[in-house]
């Protein structure tokens, strides 16, 4: 595998540290003019999210981790594995465990696109799309008249996430949903 | 379509201006005291010894100098004119040194230098201070010994730790396996650069004086407290580097033993020795007047006078964009 030096560090490189596969997303190359140079990094841990700060000098290097993002689409579950297909027409699957799906569980439909963070060809991790649209299937009964001010209550979605939305929503309806915040956005018109 | 702006200027036109301005100031400056400007080679056939500076390798395309080196700094060729009789001398030049990029560094870069004959560190450090005050507006600087500025910072003496509690202390930042290569010095380096120079000259500016001996490059060295201590300083403005300047090493025998140490750093560090360049040398033998000389970064200076910490603010095009 190749590896990378030093002064070839910037954000979004991927790299193996301690064993485990991190992105880069912060280098500072430290020097005083006459002195040892040094690279101060910040790292995420792709395993376990937590970020790592690191010092190395000049001319050290680590192993490239041989990570990719890829977008798939979501087929199905069988309970112990969540399986996605690739969107290039080579209809390659690849079953994602329940930690790699993590979160990402209460976004999951059915024909929509993930981007799947593939490590030495096994799924790490699934990031949902920043807004996903999903069918409310249960929420109190809509208030005729209601605007857009007013309360808000919870609304059980499709995929089993719970939301707040306005009072005026009703079972059936398609929301738009920010995944980032968890976030109400706005109705979808129905088709 | 995404519009690609890469070939515009990352400085804006008001640093571009200040630029512009800094370089009348700095010409000003050394008018108004006498002091000549000159030029010496960008291109030359030496690069220098130091162990964790190196130059560009540049190819002159001549039979008989095959290789030659883009200057990490014009030192060695001011001071073959300070030895030829120059008298105080200045100049702005372009230098460069490889691998060296960040946000307060670019491979290629502006160096002010300048000599003065018959001055010590002291008289120059004034004379620093002077461009330096005049330009940013700011405090006289603070002058402090290396020895107190770690000490006050990192709590420790040193000129006193031993090698063992040293490697300790850094072990903070470093895994005892990278440590081992590391060196005393560079240990220094470490924490001096981490937590000493982040606290220095916030306020107002400050010197660091004193360094210790094995820091020296071309100063000369005196005892002081029962240390040997380089007569080198630097100076710092917000936890800004900004300047190093030495009372120069005139003993030309002393200066081939310490580019000779160098080389023995360098081959231990698995770097390529750099050959000696003996017309500098002959120079120093032949007698270089009593002096001081820094040399100090303008792009840096520019950053603080216009409050940014990105040095691609300063350049109209940084590495990437050159």
């Amino acid at each position: 595998m190749a590896s990378y030096s030093t002064n070839e560090f910037r954000g979004g490189l991927k790299v193996l540290l301690d064993g485990d596969p991190c992105i880069m997303l912060e280098n500072e190359f430290v020097k005083p003019g006459k002195g040892q140079a040094f690279n101060r990094v910040k790292l995420r841990n792709l395993m376990t999210n937590r970020v790592w700060e690191r010092t190395f000098k000049s001319g050290e290097s680590l192993e490239a981790a041989d990570v990719v993002e890829l977008d798939m689409e979501y087929l199905y579950s069988d309970g112990e594995f969540w399986y996605f297909m690739m969107t290039d027409g080579s209809f390659e699957q690849y079953p994602a465990s329940e930690k790699a799906v993590g979160d990402t569980i209460k976004w999951l439909k059915e024909q929509d696109t993930y981007t799947v963070t593939l490590y030495n060809d096994a799924p790490l991790s699934v990031t949902p799309p920043n807004f996903v649209e999903l069918e409310v299937v249960d929420t109190d009964p809509g208030m005729k008249g209601d605007t857009a001010q007013g309360g808000s209550k919870p609304a059980t979605l499709s995929t089993g996430a719970v939301v707040n939305v306005p009072l005026f929503i009703t079972i059936g309806e398609v929301l738009k949903v920010d995944t980032r915040t968890g976030e109400y956005v706005s109705r979808v018109k129905s088709s | 379509m995404t519009m690609d702006s890469s070939w515009r200027p990352t400085a804006s036109w008001d640093a571009l201006k200040s630029r512009a301005q800094q370089l009348q100031y700095v010409r000003g400056f050394f008018a108004q005291r006498g002091v000549l400007e000159v030029e010496t080679p960008v291109l030359g056939r030496h690069g220098v010894t130091d162990v964790n500076l190196d130059g560009v390798a540049a190819q002159p395309g001549l039979g008989e100098v095959p290789q030659g080196w883009l200057q990490t700094s014009p030192e060695y060729h001011m001071k073959r004119l300070l030895a030829a009789g120059s008298g105080s001398i200045f100049q702005v030049s372009r230098v460069f040194r490889s691998g060296e990029r960040g946000r307060r560094h670019n491979p290629e870069f502006s160096m002010l230098e300048w000599y003065r004959e018959g001055f010590d560190d002291s008289e120059l450090m004034a004379e620093v201070a002077e461009l330096v005050c005049g330009w940013l507006d700011c405090d006289w600087p603070e002058v402090v010994t290396y020895r107190e500025a770690v000490r006050r910072s990192a709590g420790f003496d040193p000129m006193t730790i031993s090698d063992r509690d040293l490697q300790r202390y850094c072990e903070q930042w470093l895994e005892p396996e990278q440590l081992a290569g590391l060196g005393r010095d560079g240990c220094l380096d470490l924490v001096m650069s981490f937590q000493v120079e982040p606290t220095l000259g916030q306020g107002r500016p400050a010197f660091i004086t004193h360094y210790p001996a094995s820091q020296a490059a071309l100063a000369r060295i005196s005892t002081e407290d029962g240390y040997p201590v380089a007569h080198r300083f630097e100076l710092y403005c917000q936890g800004l580097e900004l300047c190093n300047g030495y009372w120069e090493l005139t003993d030309a025998r002393e200066q081939r033993q310490r580019f000779m140490a160098d080389n023995e750093q360098r081959k231990r560090a698995g770097k390529p020795e750099m050959a000696l360049d003996e017309a500098f040398l002959a120079a120093v033998g032949a007698g270089l007047p009593e002096c001081s000389g820094v040399a100090l970064g303008l792009d840096r200076l520019l950053m603080l006078k216009l409050g940014t910490s990105d040095i691609s603010d300063v350049l109209a095009f940084p590495i990437e964009r050159a």
